[in-house]
């Protein structure tokens, strides 16, 4: 059984076709990469997983059983967290308090605030912002930000990740840091799915890789298989893979 | 079929007078981010003014709002440039702003309904303009005269926004301001020129509504109610959306009267209620 | 080391409360019954203008239905009053105030920023219209007669609102609750993703806020021997806590009982000198006070995080 499993997952804005009839699946402990053009369906997808929107049609199921039509916050609570491309994080709140919104709401047991503290405080150890706990967290630089984003869902206890080009705008030495959180995270024994445009990034820690254009999957596989794969070349054509 | 006919007459000439109005609003809300619920007042002081230019200088109610509407103008162009534009530079949000200016203009409210009682009583007043019949018909005269000025007004602004620079301006800054900067369009400038062609369509509107029902100086909230609807019947901003809402909301509203007078007010809010509970974006909103 | 100073900050606050309170409930023994009548006004507005900013305030969601669950307190006193005791009439109040308000909540809650507004602000007046229509079906009148109570008893009830209003404000910024309202009102889209029950907790909270409105309608009703629609669903009734928490500040809950106060006093005295220019002076005050306010208290407590830090971020 696959942790997570779509089938013909599609979703309409009036009559634009975002996401068409995607099969996927995502396998417990692996890293996989969504990747595509601008404007592919990538954050759709993300989208329709979270709940964030309701899919046209198809279903996704969850360690076996259909999650289509829950509400964000059940699908968070089941073990899916998920970031934002353009950061959404309570600005005004301390960073602290900002994951502590995770540990205390999205494990799905009932946690004490003090026991919610205190796994905040692992959380913002973890991505190595302990030292930023107080500041309130619109203060913070990009990349900070994005790395807080990935506390507070963390902070959720997920076994499913998802994040959402946590990469894109960051210098090269902040690619290699989010490189080494990913690795970190995987290491944790949760499973990632990350949207990503920094190619040597995806290549490098990604054990698959799903490719979506105009909001069709035209290629999966290994790292490998993609980078070779005649139609991937002719999307990314000029670019280098 | 006679009854059906003076209703769709009626309709169509309340629903110009609600579109006018709603229009001064969308103005209002969608270039210069003002929910102003002192719009109805000036409605008010429009029939006033017509009442009392009427009484002392005999002059025709349709011609005075040759004076109602720049006077009205004038009054929302100050304003802004006080008032609003201080709150706008004083507030580090535009939620802020939104939330300041709705308190500010029901201060307004209070100053304008309060002057107008001052200065006008709070008596119902009226007077009869044009009130003989067409022949057969049975169409009040006044009706059919101030149909067809609502229309020649109506399409001369509907000229103005579509021809004029000016215009253009105004409905670059209601799609989106950061555009129309890039426009070059003075954008403090049309903020107040919106404001104020707000309020001067709503004295407009108020000159013309004297000629139909009498007045007194508490009617707006009432008339403000009715642009709220009509605002969100045609997507907040939505100046087109405006003009078709308030159409529609004048036939609705001359057929409920003319079944059920005092259900039409409840009438306004279920259908306020019910569309922006369906449609928040509005009939025209994506 | 923390958790130390919070239990000493907490008892603290406690221990005021309670002393405000003593004094607040021995004052009739004291003073002259205008006093009395003052602070029943400045009670009243203070609950309606903490009940307001228990939602509103870390939300952000403006609302204007406060009049609608204040009158419906009015109404409730009238249809009652005589055939139930005072206190069971109160609390009557709360739980309707509660119902209505879980059902409008869960209706409107989703429309965001001015639609909101706008709905509650149609709301009162909808509310309004309806009674007077259904009086004039069913009554045959505009109005009814409500049965007074003694300005002590009116004190004392108010008094003792006042104090469940702040308890419950100060128990609930304290929660969890007051976390999840947080971060509804700073990203609520990130909120519902990081498990927070978004629409629940919004309606919850804003039936909560609307039961003290209730209670307050009930018991001020009583003060008057007759009512009618438009005394009941005043938008003054609406618009006057916003201000007076605007005026007060909302980052703690001491900011809004003092606008709410400085504003009842500033009315009075008005009213008192000038009675027909009343009105006019009012609107120019609200005018002026709104013109200038400090900065950024609408919408959140967090202004105050926001004024400390200088500088504002719009989230992206
Ligand atoms: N909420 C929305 N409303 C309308 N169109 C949308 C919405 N979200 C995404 N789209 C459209 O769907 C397409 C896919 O967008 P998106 O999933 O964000 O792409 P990606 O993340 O791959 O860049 C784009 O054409 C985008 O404009
Ligand atoms: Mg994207």
């Amino acid at each position: 059984m696959h942790l997570l499993e779509g089938e013909g997952v599609s979703r309409n804005f009036g009559g634009l076709v975002a996401v068409a009839g995607v099969d996927f699946y995502v396998d417990q402990g692996e890293i996989l990469g969504l990747i595509g053009p601008n404007g592919a369906g990538k954050t759709t997808l993300f989208n329709l997983i979270s709940a964030a929107l309701p899919p046209s049609a198809g279903t996704i199921s969850y360690e076996g059983s259909p999650i289509t039509g829950l509400p964000p916050y059940k699908i968070c609570r089941l073990g899916i967290a998920r970031t934002f491309q353009t950061v959404k994080i309570f600005a005004h709140l301390p960073t602290v308090r900002n994951v502590m919104v995770g540990s205390l709401f999205g494990t799905g047991s009932r946690s004490s605030a003090t026991e919610a503290l205190r796994i905040a405080d692992e959380e913002l150890e973890f991505v190595e912002l302990s030292s930023l706990r107080d500041v309130p967290a619109g203060d913070l630089t990009l990349a900070s930000q994005k790395r807080l984003e990935v506390a507070r869902a963390l902070a959720t206890q997920p076994k499913l990740l998802l994040l959402d080009e946590i990469m894109a705008g960051l210098t090269r030495n902040e690619v290699e840091e989010a490189m080494d959180l990913i690795a970190r995270i995987r290491a944790r024994g949760i499973t990632v799915v990350m949207i990503e445009h920094v190619m040597h990034a995806i290549m490098g820690i990604c054990d698959r890789i799903i490719v979506l254009d105009f909001g069709v999957k035209i290629a999966e596989g290994t790292p490998a298989e993609v980078a070779a794969d005649k139609k991937v070349i002719e999307v990314y054509l000029g670019e280098e893979i | 079929m006679i009854a059906f006919r003076d209703i769709f007459i009626t309709g169509l000439l309340l629903g110009g007078i609600f579109a006018l109005v709603s229009v001064g609003l969308t103005l209002q809300y969608g270039v210069a981010r003002v929910l102003n619920v002192a719009h109805g007042e000036f409605i008010m002081v429009g029939a006033f003014m017509t009442f009392w230019l009427l009484g002392s200088a005999n002059l025709n109610p349709l011609l005075s709002v040759a004076i109602t509407g720049p006077v009205a103008f004038i009054m929302g162009f100050i304003l802004h440039k006080t008032l609003f534009r201080r709150l706008m530079d004083t507030s580090p949000s535009l939620d802020i702003f939104e939330g300041k200016s709705l308190l500010a203009s029901f201060g307004l409210l209070y100053v304008v309904q309060n002057l107008a009682r001052i200065i006008w009583g709070s008596d119902v007043e009226g007077y009869n303009f044009l009130n003989s019949t067409v022949t057969a018909a049975q169409i009040p005269l006044n009706r059919l005269v101030a149909l067809a000025f609502v229309v020649v007004l109506g399409g001369a602004f509907y000229f103005f926004l579509a021809r004029t620079r000016l215009g253009k301006a105004i409905r670059a800054s209601a799609q989106s301001p950061t555009t129309a900067e890039l426009m070059g369009v003075d954008i403090r400038n049309v903020l107040a020129i919106c404001f104020g062609l707000g309020l001067g369509l709503a004295a407009i509107a108020g000159s013309l509504l004297s000629t139909l029902f009498a007045i007194q100086t508490s009617i707006g909230l009432g008339y403000t109610v009715i642009a709220m609807v009509v605002v969100v019947m045609g997507g907040l901003g939505s100046i087109t959306g405006a003009m078709i809402g308030g159409i529609i909301l004048g036939l609705v509203s001359s057929t409920v009267t003319f079944f059920h007078p005092s259900l039409t007010m409840i009438a306004y809010y279920v259908i306020f209620i019910v569309l922006l509970l369906a449609r928040p974006k509005g009939i025209m909103g994506k | 080391m923390k958790a130390i100073q919070m239990t000493r900050d907490k008892s603290v606050t406690l221990g005021l409360l309670i002393v405000a309170f003593l004094i607040l409930a021995l004052l009739p023994q004291f003073t002259s019954g205008y006093l009395v009548t003052l602070l029943i006004d400045i009670l009243k507005f203070a609950v309606l203008t903490v009940a307001w900013v228990v939602f509103s305030g870390p939300t952000g969601y403006m609302s204007l239905a406060t009049a609608a669950f204040y009158g419906l307190g009015f109404y409730i006193a009238a249809v009652f009053s005589g055939t139930v005791p005072f206190p069971l009439l109160i609390m009557l109040a709360g739980a309707s105030a509660f119902v209505v308000a879980l059902g409008v909540g869960a209706l409107t809650l989703r429309l965001r920023g001015v639609y909101f507004a706008i709905f509650t602000f149609a709301l009162v007046l909808l509310v309004q219209n309806v009674v007077l229509e259904v009086e004039r079906v069913v009554t045959q009148t505009r109005g009814r007669f409500v049965e007074t109570v003694s300005t002590e008893g009116v004190y004392y009830a108010i008094l003792i609102v006042f104090f469940l209003t702040i308890l419950a404000a100060m128990l609930i910024r304290r929660s969890r609750y007051g976390l999840a309202l947080q971060s509804i009102g700073e990203y609520e889209e990130a909120a519902a993703h990081s498990g927070i029950n978004v629409v629940w907790t919004k309606v919850l909270t804003f039936a909560t806020s609307a039961v003290f409105m209730g209670m307050a309608g009930a018991i001020i009703a009583t003060r008057r021997t007759y009512i009618d629609p438009y005394i009941a669903f005043n938008l003054n009734t609406s618009f006057l806590p916003v201000l007076m928490a605007m005026f007060g500040g909302m980052g703690n809950l001491v900011g809004p009982v003092l606008g709410a106060a400085l504003f009842t006093y500033i009315g009075e005295i008005l009213l008192t000198r000038f009675p027909d220019l009343y009105m006019l002076i009012f609107g120019v005050v609200l005018i002026v006070s709104i013109l200038f306010m400090p900065n950024g208290v609408l919408g959140l407590a967090q202004g105050v995080w926001r004024k400390m830090r200088g500088g504002g971020h719009a989230p992206s």
